[in-house]
Protein backbone atom coordinates (compact mmCIF):
# COMPACT_ATOMS: atom_id res chain seq x y z
CA UNK A 1 0.00 0.00 0.00
CA UNK A 2 1.23 3.37 -0.88
CA UNK A 3 1.82 6.26 1.85
CA UNK A 4 -0.83 8.53 2.48
CA UNK A 5 -0.29 11.61 0.29
CA UNK A 6 -1.95 13.92 3.24
CA UNK A 7 2.02 13.42 5.04
CA UNK A 8 3.72 14.00 1.85
CA UNK A 9 6.96 13.27 0.69
CA UNK A 10 9.33 11.11 3.50
CA UNK A 11 12.71 12.82 3.79
CA UNK A 12 14.33 12.19 7.25
CA UNK A 13 14.45 15.80 9.03
CA UNK A 14 18.16 15.71 8.90
CA UNK A 15 19.11 15.03 5.33
CA UNK A 16 16.16 17.57 4.91
CA UNK A 17 18.03 20.61 7.19
CA UNK A 18 21.32 19.85 5.47
CA UNK A 19 20.10 20.44 2.22
CA UNK A 20 18.10 23.71 3.43
CA UNK A 21 21.15 24.85 4.44
CA UNK A 22 23.05 24.25 1.63
CA UNK A 23 20.19 25.82 -0.69
CA UNK A 24 19.83 29.25 1.91
CA UNK A 25 24.37 29.24 1.73
CA UNK A 26 23.75 28.73 -2.52
CA UNK A 27 26.73 25.82 -1.82
CA UNK A 28 27.41 22.56 -3.34
CA UNK A 29 28.59 19.65 -1.31
CA UNK A 30 28.14 15.95 -1.74
CA UNK A 31 26.05 15.30 1.30
CA UNK A 32 26.82 11.46 3.02
CA UNK A 33 23.69 10.19 4.37
CA UNK A 34 22.52 6.55 5.63
CA UNK A 35 18.99 8.14 4.54
CA UNK A 36 18.10 5.20 1.97
CA UNK A 37 14.60 5.34 2.27
CA UNK A 38 14.24 9.10 1.80
CA UNK A 39 12.59 10.29 -1.33
CA UNK A 40 13.82 12.12 -4.08
CA UNK A 41 12.99 15.55 -3.97
CA UNK A 42 12.47 18.13 -6.70
CA UNK A 43 14.86 20.70 -4.42
CA UNK A 44 17.43 17.61 -4.69
CA UNK A 45 17.78 17.45 -7.92
CA UNK A 46 21.41 18.89 -9.13
CA UNK A 47 22.88 17.87 -5.84
CA UNK A 48 24.70 15.19 -5.38
CA UNK A 49 23.86 12.70 -2.08
CA UNK A 50 26.35 9.87 -1.16
CA UNK A 51 24.26 6.98 -0.33
CA UNK A 52 25.56 4.63 2.51
CA UNK A 53 25.17 0.91 0.79
CA UNK A 54 25.89 -0.39 4.18
CA UNK A 55 30.10 -0.42 3.21
CA UNK A 56 30.64 2.47 1.44
CA UNK A 57 28.61 5.66 0.24
CA UNK A 58 27.76 6.03 -3.32
CA UNK A 59 27.07 8.99 -4.72
CA UNK A 60 24.12 9.56 -6.66
CA UNK A 61 23.79 12.60 -8.76
CA UNK A 62 20.20 13.82 -8.75
CA UNK A 63 18.60 14.46 -11.94
CA UNK A 64 15.43 15.22 -12.57
CA UNK A 65 14.08 11.80 -13.79
CA UNK A 66 14.99 10.57 -10.48
CA UNK A 67 12.60 12.63 -8.61
CA UNK A 68 10.00 9.95 -6.51
CA UNK A 69 12.26 7.57 -5.73
CA UNK A 70 14.05 6.71 -3.36
CA UNK A 71 18.32 7.50 -2.38
CA UNK A 72 18.36 3.56 -1.54
CA UNK A 73 16.78 2.52 -5.31
CA UNK A 74 20.40 4.11 -6.29
CA UNK A 75 22.60 2.89 -4.29
CA UNK A 76 22.94 -1.32 -4.96
CA UNK A 77 23.84 -3.40 -1.43
CA UNK A 78 24.41 -6.20 -3.53
CA UNK A 79 27.19 -7.32 -5.30
CA UNK A 80 26.74 -10.16 -7.67
CA UNK A 81 29.70 -11.68 -9.29
CA UNK A 82 28.39 -14.52 -11.15
CA UNK A 83 28.18 -18.02 -10.11
CA UNK A 84 30.81 -20.70 -9.54
CA UNK A 85 32.34 -22.24 -12.17
CA UNK A 86 30.29 -19.93 -14.79
CA UNK A 87 32.92 -18.31 -17.06
CA UNK A 88 30.90 -14.97 -17.33
CA UNK A 89 31.49 -14.28 -13.72
CA UNK A 90 32.07 -10.44 -13.74
CA UNK A 91 34.07 -8.48 -11.77
CA UNK A 92 31.67 -6.38 -9.44
CA UNK A 93 31.74 -2.27 -8.62
CA UNK B 1 -15.32 -9.61 -37.71
CA UNK B 2 -16.21 -6.04 -36.02
CA UNK B 3 -12.94 -4.00 -35.91
CA UNK B 4 -12.50 -1.42 -32.97
CA UNK B 5 -9.73 0.21 -32.16
CA UNK B 6 -7.39 -1.16 -34.86
CA UNK B 7 -8.19 -5.20 -32.95
CA UNK B 8 -11.03 -7.33 -34.73
CA UNK B 9 -13.32 -8.54 -32.53
CA UNK B 10 -13.46 -12.46 -32.63
CA UNK B 11 -17.97 -13.88 -31.92
CA UNK B 12 -17.71 -14.18 -28.67
CA UNK B 13 -20.16 -12.48 -26.15
CA UNK B 14 -19.34 -8.55 -26.56
CA UNK B 15 -17.97 -8.45 -23.13
CA UNK B 16 -14.91 -11.00 -23.16
CA UNK B 17 -14.67 -9.84 -26.84
CA UNK B 18 -13.80 -6.47 -25.61
CA UNK B 19 -10.88 -8.01 -23.52
CA UNK B 20 -8.89 -8.81 -26.90
CA UNK B 21 -7.67 -4.58 -27.02
CA UNK B 22 -4.60 -4.45 -25.32
CA UNK B 23 -5.37 -2.24 -22.04
CA UNK B 24 -9.02 -3.64 -21.57
CA UNK B 25 -9.95 -6.64 -19.27
CA UNK B 26 -12.81 -7.80 -17.94
CA UNK B 27 -13.44 -4.87 -15.16
CA UNK B 28 -13.37 -2.18 -18.61
CA UNK B 29 -15.16 -4.29 -20.59
CA UNK B 30 -18.43 -4.34 -18.22
CA UNK B 31 -17.92 -0.95 -16.95
CA UNK B 32 -18.01 0.17 -21.03
CA UNK B 33 -20.88 -2.05 -21.53
CA UNK B 34 -22.78 -0.93 -18.51
CA UNK B 35 -21.87 3.08 -19.89
CA UNK B 36 -23.29 2.57 -23.47
CA UNK B 37 -26.39 0.88 -22.17
CA UNK B 38 -25.53 -2.72 -24.39
CA UNK B 39 -26.30 -6.14 -22.92
CA UNK B 40 -22.92 -7.93 -21.77
CA UNK B 41 -24.22 -11.47 -23.84
CA UNK B 42 -24.84 -10.00 -26.84
CA UNK B 43 -22.71 -11.62 -29.75
CA UNK B 44 -19.58 -9.53 -31.64
CA UNK B 45 -21.04 -10.19 -35.10
CA UNK B 46 -24.83 -9.36 -33.53
CA UNK B 47 -23.87 -5.76 -33.11
CA UNK B 48 -25.52 -3.26 -35.13
CA UNK B 49 -23.27 0.08 -36.47
CA UNK B 50 -25.06 2.14 -33.95
CA UNK B 51 -23.90 0.20 -30.98
CA UNK B 52 -20.22 -0.26 -32.64
CA UNK B 53 -20.05 3.92 -32.98
CA UNK B 54 -20.89 3.51 -28.68
CA UNK B 55 -18.46 1.63 -28.07
CA UNK B 56 -15.50 3.11 -29.59
CA UNK B 57 -16.76 6.19 -28.70
CA UNK B 58 -16.84 5.22 -24.86
CA UNK B 59 -13.23 3.59 -25.66
CA UNK B 60 -11.74 6.67 -26.46
CA UNK B 61 -11.48 7.67 -22.81
CA UNK B 62 -9.04 4.94 -22.35
CA UNK B 63 -5.06 4.37 -23.88
CA UNK B 64 -5.11 1.49 -25.53
CA UNK B 65 -3.20 -0.68 -27.91
CA UNK B 66 -0.24 1.05 -29.34
CA UNK B 67 -0.06 4.29 -27.16
CA UNK B 68 -0.12 2.18 -23.91
CA UNK B 69 2.46 -0.43 -25.67
CA UNK B 70 4.68 2.84 -26.13
CA UNK B 71 4.36 4.72 -22.59
CA UNK B 72 5.03 1.39 -20.86
CA UNK B 73 8.23 1.37 -23.10
CA UNK B 74 9.02 4.53 -22.11
CA UNK B 75 8.53 4.11 -18.61
CA UNK B 76 10.70 1.09 -18.42
CA UNK B 77 13.11 2.82 -20.57
CA UNK B 78 13.31 5.48 -17.97
CA UNK B 79 13.23 3.23 -15.42
CA UNK B 80 16.95 1.85 -17.05
CA UNK B 81 18.41 5.03 -17.98
CA UNK B 82 18.50 6.56 -14.34
CA UNK B 83 20.15 3.28 -12.64
CA UNK B 84 17.61 2.68 -10.05
CA UNK B 85 16.83 -1.05 -9.05
CA UNK B 86 13.95 -1.39 -10.73
CA UNK B 87 15.93 -0.11 -13.74
CA UNK B 88 18.93 -2.97 -13.36
CA UNK B 89 16.62 -5.80 -12.92
CA UNK B 90 14.82 -4.78 -16.16
CA UNK B 91 18.26 -4.95 -17.94
CA UNK B 92 18.70 -8.02 -16.42
CA UNK B 93 15.51 -9.87 -17.66
CA UNK B 94 14.81 -10.37 -13.79
CA UNK B 95 11.75 -9.66 -11.58
CA UNK B 96 11.51 -6.21 -10.33
CA UNK B 97 9.16 -5.97 -7.24
CA UNK B 98 11.09 -8.44 -5.19
CA UNK B 99 9.99 -11.91 -6.09
CA UNK B 100 12.34 -14.55 -5.16
CA UNK B 101 14.24 -15.98 -7.89
CA UNK B 102 16.16 -19.15 -6.41
CA UNK B 103 13.48 -20.42 -8.27
CA UNK B 104 10.50 -19.99 -10.01
CA UNK B 105 9.92 -16.51 -11.90
CA UNK B 106 10.27 -18.63 -15.19
CA UNK B 107 8.35 -15.83 -17.00
CA UNK B 108 10.85 -13.37 -17.11
CA UNK B 109 14.09 -15.87 -16.67
CA UNK B 110 13.35 -19.08 -19.23
CA UNK B 111 15.90 -18.16 -22.40
CA UNK B 112 13.74 -16.88 -25.19
CA UNK B 113 11.89 -19.64 -27.57
CA UNK B 114 13.76 -19.28 -31.29
CA UNK B 115 11.71 -20.89 -33.63
CA UNK B 116 13.57 -23.67 -35.57
CA UNK B 117 12.59 -24.23 -39.02
CA UNK B 118 11.37 -27.97 -39.76
CA UNK B 119 10.93 -28.78 -36.24
CA UNK B 120 7.57 -29.59 -34.70
CA UNK B 121 6.62 -27.07 -31.89
CA UNK B 122 4.85 -29.07 -28.63
CA UNK B 123 1.67 -28.30 -28.19
CA UNK B 124 1.16 -26.86 -31.41
CA UNK B 125 -0.22 -28.33 -34.93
Amino acid sequence: MSRSTKKGPYVHHSLWKKLQEMIEKGEKKVIKTWKRSSMILPEMVGFTIAVYNGQKFIPVYCSESMVGHRLGEFALTRTFRGHAGSKKAKVGR
Amino acid sequence: MPRVAGVDLPNKRIVIALTYIYGIGLTRSQSILKEVGIDESVRANDLSEEDLIKIRDALKQYELEGDLRRRIGLDIKRLIEVNCYRGIRHRKGLPCRGQRTKTNSRTRRAKKRVAVPGKKQPGKK
